[in-house]
């Protein structure tokens, strides 16, 4: 049976010179499969949108209806959450959005999974942590520390509670990153255990006698890689929008820093 | 005991974490319904709440794989 881990291997497309950064060290700027998926899906969101918005009209056309449709959804989700400045942070929320659910989706379509990367989504998780952090101290100064002193808790209870809330303020890019990057990984390799259990099968029941037995196997194991396929491609689309909804509410906590709505 | 059966043993048992993800969530969606069944007029405005206490719950359990993770491949 093939090793259920080989899909996640880098291979060097375009092997680039390495660049040496003082401080950091040796960085391998080789292309790689990984940088050539998410290449492809950063250009195909943009021609898509271009292509959607090149000559938009009063009564939309098909691609024009899913091109609006994707873009009034995550409107109405950072207005919702954020409230009304949550335009502010809108273009950012829809290219995360957009980035992640077309990265996820190019796995499932015989192409590499990029997110299946932890640097990948470590990434993804970083820049949104760093925005949370340069926002809620670029409005709030230093009022940004009272994000972990929430208001209405007695005092002697702030002992208990604020180390909670910093802890769980540190653990959320962690756990931003390792969400996307574990439902990608899990997914994809229990995928490819169902596909490995039909030809493995398939070769029992080539080999005669007794081995006929193995079809039925193969029969039920494939029907569980079509089922596992569908199911792929909600969890797909439901990890760009918890990835998107995070982002959101990170960004809340932030901009309406001590005054809930 | 053989370091790598110990291994294998050690990344089995982490991934026992994702028993409490897997109730929590089961209890999540649980609750959700129940609310929904009761007021269905209600339920469309919490699906990003619903949505987001199930990612919460979930990141648990995606430690604790990643965990096993670990465990097996370093």
């Amino acid at each position: 049976m093939a090793d259920p881990m080989h899909q996640f291997e880098i291979h060097k497309i375009v092997d680039l010179p390495d660049i040496t950064l003082p401080g950091i060290g040796t960085i391998d700027m080789a292309f790689t499969n990984s940088t050539l998926s998410i290449t492809i899906a950063a250009v195909a969101i943009v021609a898509f949108m271009a292509i959607v918005t090149a000559r938009p009209q009063v009564v939309p056309g098909r691609l024009q209806v899913v091109g609006e449709g994707v873009f009034s959804y995550i409107d109405n989700l950072a207005v919702g959450i954020i409230g009304h400045e949550g335009r502010k942070f809108f273009p950012f929320v829809l290219s995360i959005f957009l980035f992640v659910l077309v990265m996820n989706c190019m796995g499932l379509f015989l192409l590499f999974t990029a997110t299946s990367q932890l640097a990948v989504t470590a990434a993804l998780a970083a820049i949104t942590i760093l925005l949370v952090l340069a926002v809620g101290f670029a409005r709030n100064g230093l009022g940004f520390f009272k994000l972990f002193v929430p208001s209405g808790v007695p005092i002697y209870m702030l002992i208990l509670v604020t180390p909670i809330e910093v802890i769980s303020f540190l653990l959320r890019p962690i756990t931003l990153a390792l969400r996307l990057f574990g439902n990608m990984l899990g997914g994809h390799v229990a995928m490819k255990v169902f596909a490995g259990f039909v030809v493995s099968l398939g070769a029992l029941a080539a080999g005669g006698g007794l081995g006929w037995l193995g079809i039925p196997g193969a029969a039920l194991s494939l029907s569980g890689v079509v089922a596992l396929t569908a199911l792929e491609m909600l969890v797909a689309f439901l990890q760009a929008f918890v990835f998107a909804v995070l982002a959101c509410v990170y960004l809340n906590d932030v901009v309406n820093l001590g005054h809930h709505h | 005991m053989d370091p790598a059966a110990a291994k294998l043993i050690g990344a089995g048992l982490a991934t026992l974490g994702m028993i409490g993800s897997g109730i929590g969530i089961g209890v999540i969606f649980s609750g959700f319904l129940q609310g929904a069944t009761r007021n269905p007029s209600a339920a469309a405005g919490q699906f990003t709440n619903l949505i987001l206490g199930a990612a919460l719950t979930e990141a648990l359990g995606i430690l604790a794989f990643v965990l096993g993770l670990l465990i097996l491949f370093s």
